[in-house]
């Protein structure tokens, strides 16, 4: 006979263990099974169409066309297209430094003590809950040439004395849609250097005063070197969000000038959506992708850190 | 005696800077509300006036009956937040519990898959979502709006929730599944009261993302029925309804702007906080 029947229990014990693992496993896979298979379905596969697409001649309607890397070729010596990057490039290189200086200037005031401090923190991030479209129209109206308040104020101020049309000048429309994208974001610039600056120790600070330190002096070696990260956070958020803009050019100079306020974003949406040539848009939208990795990765990063 | 008058200087020249910048700050937003008041003649008065001389309600009404009529455009962007505020909820708390408390293998791996969108902004995935959304029907359609932007924030919302259940003592929930609570129940019922404010964060950062939107909805969106309120902006300046009306644009700002504004003033609290939770940490 067989004497199995002492090591029964321990077996059923092990068996029972391993499918308590295992449902714990299906657990797991079921409260992420949802989540993934919608970031499948309109992430994962709409970035591996893209590539295809922007391996084809792919219109509105008909059949697709394999051209292999053509879309990229023409691409680079479409000076329409090389012009809406380089100015969407132009817009953050001139852009992200102002949103980082007015963004720390904020948040060295909004971190003081003072009775009131909660309300003007509110009032500078406020912009950033509006929407761009809603926030651009505001500007459409304010900065329009006849019935706007900007030029009603700036003249009341004497800082102008004929009204200007600033939709009609790439650069004053290029000064108006700054404006716009340092008022709308530079409230989150704001409360990331707020908390940065907290995070400096006050014994540090102490200790500098107490050597002598002057207030330049604190700031130069001891609270901007302890801020590296998020300096460079909030460098990253302004990049991309410069870098993809959109609305402000669109609704407020329609691009314009001429072509001259293109951006890279507004070239691609005329190519897929006006001129239906979403084969080419999409080789532009992966050019545009290559270029916000840098970025975009370092945001990742940042959020798996922890 | 001279540090104390060196203070109230400092102070003095604190709340003067403040001051004026929250003016220019406020500037655009309460221009908006005074104009709203304007009858539609003076709100395109030139040179324009800083304040309304009578007070008028005709602009309220024109964007009342304005193209589909101002209710159709509000229920379609009620509706497109409604459902990504929702869905994102549920799909960040499943998920980020899944990742921070059931540890099964491969938990780590799908947490880095579920933040891979982030590194691809909307804007340019755009045109391939589109091909996507026409192949399987739902582009024109408010339904396919609430797909695209629960994905394009569910990296963040994943994260934000993952992190809220990690901050909950662990001995906490054992006890719970000690005493015979299922995995589903011990979420709900022990888990979920503990992380709501990362669920605030979560439903706010979906709310104002979803009806600000406005480029995915232009290309999405093909009839005049199925406009968000953005669009509806758009519509009234591109003169589809007629001449600019500039009047009604200005109470068309109003209507998007203000549930915004009201969210964030009643509950700015979770909503700074969450954001700096997301970011500060890097």
């Amino acid at each position: 006979m067989i004497r199995a029947p002492a090591r029964q229990p321990g077996q059923a014990l092990r068996r029972h263990r391993l499918t308590a693992r295992g449902r714990r496993q299906a657990h797991g896979w079921l409260f992420v099974l949802p989540s993934l298979a919608l970031v499948t379905v309109f992430f994962l596969v709409p970035l591996g169409l893209m590539g295809w697409m922007s391996l084809n001649d792919w219109g509105l309607v008909g059949e697709a066309r394999p051209v292999g890397l053509d879309n990229y070729s023409t691409l680079f010596a479409d000076q329409r297209f090389v012009d809406a990057l380089l100015f969407s490039i132009r817009f953050a290189v001139l852009v992200v430094p102002l949103i980082m200086l007015v963004g720390f200037g904020l948040g060295a005031l909004v971190t003081s003590q003072r009775r009131g401090v909660a309300i003007f923190r509110s009032i500078y991030f406020l912009p950033l809950v509006i929407g761009y479209a809603a926030a651009s129209y505001i500007w459409l109206w304010l900065f329009n040439g006849q019935i706007g308040l900007a030029n009603k104020v700036l003249t009341d101020l004497g800082v102008i004395s004929v009204p200007l049309q600033w939709f009609a000048d790439p650069m004053l429309g290029f000064i108006a849609a700054s404006s716009l994208v340092i008022w709308k974001t530079v409230g989150f610039s704001m409360v990331l250097f707020m908390g940065g600056l907290q995070s400096v120790p006050q014994d540090l600070r102490d200790a500098a005063s107490v050597d002598g330190a002057s207030r330049w002096q604190m700031l130069r070696y001891v609270t901007l070197p302890l801020m590296r990260n998020t300096t460079a956070l909030v460098f990253v958020f302004a990049a991309i969000s410069c870098l993809l803009v959109f609305e402000p050019f669109f609704i407020l100079t329609k691009g314009g000038p001429g072509t001259s306020t293109v951006g890279v974003v507004q070239w691609i949406f005329g190519t897929s959506f006006y001129a239906f040539r979403l084969g080419y848009g999409a080789a532009a939208s992966i050019v545009l992708l290559v270029l916000l990795l840098t970025f975009t990765s370092i945001q990742v990063r940042a959020f798996l850190r922890d | 005696m001279t540090s104390r008058r060196t203070a109230r200087v400092r102070g003095a020249a604190w709340y003067g800077t403040s001051f004026v910048l929250a003016v220019i700050f406020l500037f655009p937003l309460m221009a908006v509300l005074i104009t709203v008041f304007k009858t539609p003649a003076e709100a395109v008065a030139v040179p324009p006036t800083y304040l309304p001389s009578v007070i008028s309600f005709d602009n309220f009404a024109a964007l009342w009956s304005a193209g589909a009529g101002l209710p159709r455009y509000l229920a379609n962007s009620a509706f497109v937040s409604t459902g990504t505020v929702l869905l994102t909820v549920v799909l960040a708390t499943t998920a980020g519990y899944g990742i921070a408390r059931i540890r099964f293998r491969g938990a780590d791996a799908v947490f880095l898959l579920l933040l891979t969108p982030m590194m691809v902004p909307l804007q340019a995935l755009l045109t391939a979502l589109y091909a996507v959304l026409v192949r399987i029907g739902l582009s024109d359609n408010l339904i396919g709006l609430v797909l695209i932007y629960t994905v394009s924030i569910l990296p963040f919302s994943v994260f934000v929730m993952r992190n809220a259940f990690a901050d909950i003592p662990r001995e906490i929930e054992e006890a719970a599944w000690v005493d015979g609570c299922g995995v589903l129940r011990s979420l709900l019922q022990v888990a979920l009261p503990l992380a709501w404010p990362g669920i605030a964060t979560v439903a706010l950062f979906a709310f104002f993302t979803s009806w600000n939107e406005f480029l995915a909805a232009l290309i999405m969106l093909t009839s005049d029925a199925h406009y968000t309120v953005p669009l509806l902006l758009q519509n009234i300046t591109i003169g589809k309804l007629g001449s600019i009306n500039w009047g009604m644009l200005q109470v068309g700002i109003l209507v998007t702007t203000l549930p915004c504004v009201v969210v964030f003033l009643l509950l700015q609290r979770y909503y700074v906080r969450g954001l700096l939770a997301g970011g500060v940490k890097g």
